[in-house]
């Protein structure tokens, strides 16, 4: 393809090379979500590479292999894994309009996330309880902020599951209300992605 | 019950802040009052403020911009005026604590406050109408951004009455931003107002990129797009990659100050220099996110007062990809004295240095733009020549600066700051202020007075010479940056020249009110009726100035780069098409609910008032949620509408 063809293609030879013209509200609005999301990615990145920097930094303190339990952070893990499973069976569901299997499998994903969320307070508190709180030490710092920001954005994601539970049961599943599940999926499966990295980088590496 | 609030934060022991805010009161207090008298605010409330249209928006972040220059640049000449006057036995009128506030105000303010919103308004402005298309993707998304912006804005400003601002610069770095050293609200002011306009221009991010990507006039493919629109892009690329690092490094300062954690602190295994490494991963895309869009404006200024093509389209697009990725590889540049080593320095410089490659490739582009066209010497066409000249001096004193030694005498000193004015005054200001110039008959239906904006472009291109060429060589002579008493008398007429120099670029500020005013009051001779006021080569001058609200009534059919020069040259006569009807986003007050909370948050936040807080915060998440529910978010432009303005506009009769 030369240049000068490339300049004059008429609008309707145009399409298939990006000039297909506005897309349609569905892919917009996934597209746009793809894109914040990245910008989550970098976020925890940053957390993410200052826990790297402080990880050896305990002052004294107590170290990742004294503070971790492998078990406990193995069943959390599979909680959330586990989860996002069950939070795809509902996006299937709602896609093919079954509302009674669509709730159920939303109500599990509900459940598991829950659960992490359980198990992750249980550890925090424990670790506060035997003085290893975020203030300890910089290691200590990076551990919670990271860890604690994850935990936040599964709150959130909580939040937002029961919101569009909500949406789904008293306007049906409408076309709007469908876009916004494709969201919500979006956002519980990269906070998956997001633990597989804490979940290596902070437990697997530091417990050692 | 009112945290660290007392009435110990209004400074009534000192004099200058309090008049200086005493003014803005009362000037702020005469608007309202002239708003409610002449009953203005139905108007305000539907047009602008609930107002979700690209155009309006950023109209109001441009008006944003300017109104904040004038703070900056009234900070720039209090310092101006301390340095020369502050020598030997003399003190100076400003105390250092004072003093150290102002300058942090300063660059907070004019990187934050001025550059920023100056840009984004203009590619709101512009970015949807170049590409053919209706509004941006997330129009009502769009709103909130603007108003988180504009909180950032006043939250600084009113640190100005109630309490203090920050005195660690305007990149804070610990320890000094650390409580221990900065124990008062002042770092979490900036802190704070940083956050909440840095999650406004997140979302803006997330938005172009969307709809430059995804939202195009049929036929736009990539290479299609107006120079403009990629910068855009590019830079909109640039805040999805940087912004949340700096969001995630003010995180961790405000856990360090707030929670007692110990990220960047002294003791307990902090690292001072993670901050400065995070800080300028994003803070060195930052400055490629201010310049690209201009860039972008310089490109369109060449092409259509010349009256032919960018000179090499293509290189300028891949110039522009190429500094978004390498602004991502020089940041170590800011901080090569911290200690990094031989070998890693020498790579930070190798790359600051190669970067200097593709902005010297746009250069030639512009001039050979230029070279052999049929030039039309109007205000932005001096803002371009104005531009590359000053522009290339700015960025040969960079790749000096990129040279690790030469850093090591020259960090922290004058040279430095009149290094990094060169380039964001001569590209980001000039930049800013000719895409105002030359969009302006665009957003309001009449051209600006070019005889005003020419004086001003005079002003702000002596003025700038003389306020910052004593500074290079002031910083070769040893004088560092942020001095509030100077030592050696042989600087003083130096920095007398230098407050010269400030005072005119105040001309020229003053000749841009002016221009303003007179061109308002002259508006009826100097209309806009066909659109098209520059013989303009891309689709937002196909469009009638104003553009309605929808923009296009059809959709524009793209076939080459350069469209509407293209539909110009063909000449299709005006076939009336079929209208059909259009859906446009309806107004949401969600935007300023939204940075109502936000202020209000953001104000308990610095105070400690946790109950303001708590309060605030389930507030804006109930607002978010009620939204979230909504469905109606559009409405309908019917198509007998659309034909019957697109009629009076093309002086058609009444439908047969």
């Amino acid at each position: 393809m030369t240049i000068a063809t490339l300049d004059f293609v008429p609008t309707e030879l145009a399409r298939g090379r990006g000039g297909g013209g506005p897309a349609p509200t569905r892919i917009v609005v996934a597209y746009g979500f793809w894109i914040f999301l990245l910008s989550d990615f970098v976020l925890f990145s940053g957390l993410f590479a200052a826990y790297a920097v402080l990880s050896g930094n305990t002052a004294g303190g107590p170290t990742g292999s004294e503070l971790f339990n492998l078990r406990s952070v193995f069943i959390e893990t599979m909680c959330l894994l586990f989860s996002s499973y069950t939070c795809g069976l509902g996006a299937l569901s709602a896609e093919r309009r079954q509302p009674g299997r669509f709730l159920v499998f939303n109500a599990l994903t509900f459940a598991l996330g829950a659960a992490f969320l359980i198990i992750e307070s249980t550890e925090f508190a424990g670790m506060v309880s035997k003085g290893a709180g975020p203030s300890r030490s910089a290691f200590l710092s990076g551990f919670f902020t990271l860890v604690g920001t994850h935990g936040v954005h599964v709150t959130g994601g909580l939040i937002f599951l029961v919101y569009m539970m909500a949406q789904a049961i008293a306007k049906g599943l409408r076309p709007h209300v469908l876009r916004r599940l494709l969201c919500f999926s979006l956002f519980w499966h990269a906070l998956d992605i997001v633990w597989v990295g804490v979940f290596m980088l902070v437990y697997l590496m530091g417990a050692r | 019950m009112l945290g660290r609030l007392s009435w110990a934060a209004i400074p009534l022991d000192q004099p200058l802040p309090l008049y200086s805010m005493g003014v803005v009161g009362l000037v702020i207090l005469a608007v309202l009052v002239l708003v409610t008298v002449k009953g203005w605010w139905p108007y305000l409330w539907r047009e602008w403020i609930t107002s979700v249209d690209h155009k309006r928006i950023g109209v109001m972040y441009v008006i944003l911009g300017l109104v904040m220059l004038l703070r900056g640049y009234s900070d720039a000449i209090m310092m101006r005026t301390q340095q020369a006057i502050a020598i030997g036995d003399a003190q100076g009128y400003l105390p250092p604590d004072h003093y150290d506030q102002i300058f942090s105000a300063h660059g907070t303010i004019m990187i934050f406050f001025v550059a920023m919103p100056l840009v984004i308004g203009l590619m709101n402005f512009a970015v949807p109408l170049q590409l053919g298309v209706r509004d941006v993707a997330f129009p009502t998304l769009n709103s909130v951004s603007f108003w988180l912006t504009a909180t950032g804005a006043l939250l600084v400003n009113l640190s100005l009455v109630i309490g203090a601002f920050s005195r660690a610069t305007w990149w804070g770095y610990p320890p000094l931003s650390e409580i221990a050293y900065s124990p008062d609200e002042g770092v979490d002011y900036y802190l704070w107002s940083l956050q909440i306009s840095g999650i406004g221009t997140l979302l803006t991010g997330v938005n172009f990129v969307t709809t430059i990507l995804k939202l195009r006039a049929p036929g736009m493919t990539y290479m299609r797009m107006p120079v403009f629109c990629w910068t855009a892009l590019a830079a909109n690329m640039l805040i999805v990659a940087a912004f949340p690092v700096l969001t995630a490094t003010f995180v961790m300062l405000l856990l360090d100050r707030y929670l007692g954690m110990h990220f960047f602190t002294n003791d307990l295994g902090g690292n001072q220099m993670m901050y400065a490494s995070l800080f300028w991963t994003w803070g060195h895309p930052e400055v490629y996110i201010l310049i690209l869009p201009c860039f972008g404006v310089f490109s369109e200024v060449a092409a259509t007062f010349s009256g032919k093509g960018l000179f090499s389209y293509r290189s300028m697009v891949w110039a522009t990809l190429g500094i978004c990725i390498l602004s991502f590889m020089v940041w170590l540049h800011h901080f090569f004295t911290m200690g990094a080593g031989a070998d890693v320095n020498a790579i930070f410089g190798i790359m600051s240095a190669i970067i200097a490659v593709p902005t010297g490739a746009k250069v030639f582009n512009w001039l050979f733009t230029l070279f052999r066209g049929r030039i039309v010497f109007t205000t932005p066409v001096l803002y371009l020549i104005g531009f590359m000249v000053t522009f290339v001096i700015g960025g040969l004193t960079g790749v000096l600066l990129a040279v690790p030694p030469v850093n090591f005498e020259l960090h922290n000193s004058a040279f430095l700051v009149a290094h990094f004015h060169n380039v964001i005054i001569g590209g980001v200001v000039y930049g800013a202020l000719a895409g105002y110039n030359y969009w302006f008959p665009k957003a309001f239906g009449f051209t600006l007075d070019d005889r005003w904006g020419k004086a001003s472009f005079w002003c702000w291109l002596i003025g700038f010479y003389l306020a910052f060429f004593p500074l290079y060589q002031l910083g070769l002579m040893g004088m560092t940056r942020r001095l509030q008493h100077i030592a050696d008398p042989s600087w003083q007429p130096l920095l007398l020249v230098a407050e010269a120099g400030a005072i005119v670029i105040f001309l020229g500020i003053l000749c841009q009110i002016a221009q303003l005013y007179v061109s308002i009051r002259t508006r009826e001779e100097r209309r806009d009726l066909t659109g098209d006021p520059w013989n303009g080569r891309t689709l937002e001058w196909a469009t009638p100035s104003p553009p309605p609200a929808y923009n296009f009534a059809v959709l524009p059919r793209v076939e080459t780069i350069d469209a509407f020069s293209n539909m110009k040259r063909r000449g299709q006569p005006p076939v009336e098409p079929s209208y059909e009807p259009i859906e446009m986003p309806r107004n949401s007050p969600i935007g300023i609910v939204n940075a109502f909370f936000a202020t209000v948050v953001g104000f308990a936040l610095i105070w400690h008032i946790w109950w303001i807080v708590i309060l605030g915060l389930l507030a804006a998440a109930v607002g978010i949620l009620a939204f979230g529910w909504s469905e109606n978010r559009e409405r309908e432009v019917p198509a007998s509408e659309i034909a019957r303005r697109e009629r009076a506009r093309l002086g058609l009769g009444r439908p047969a």
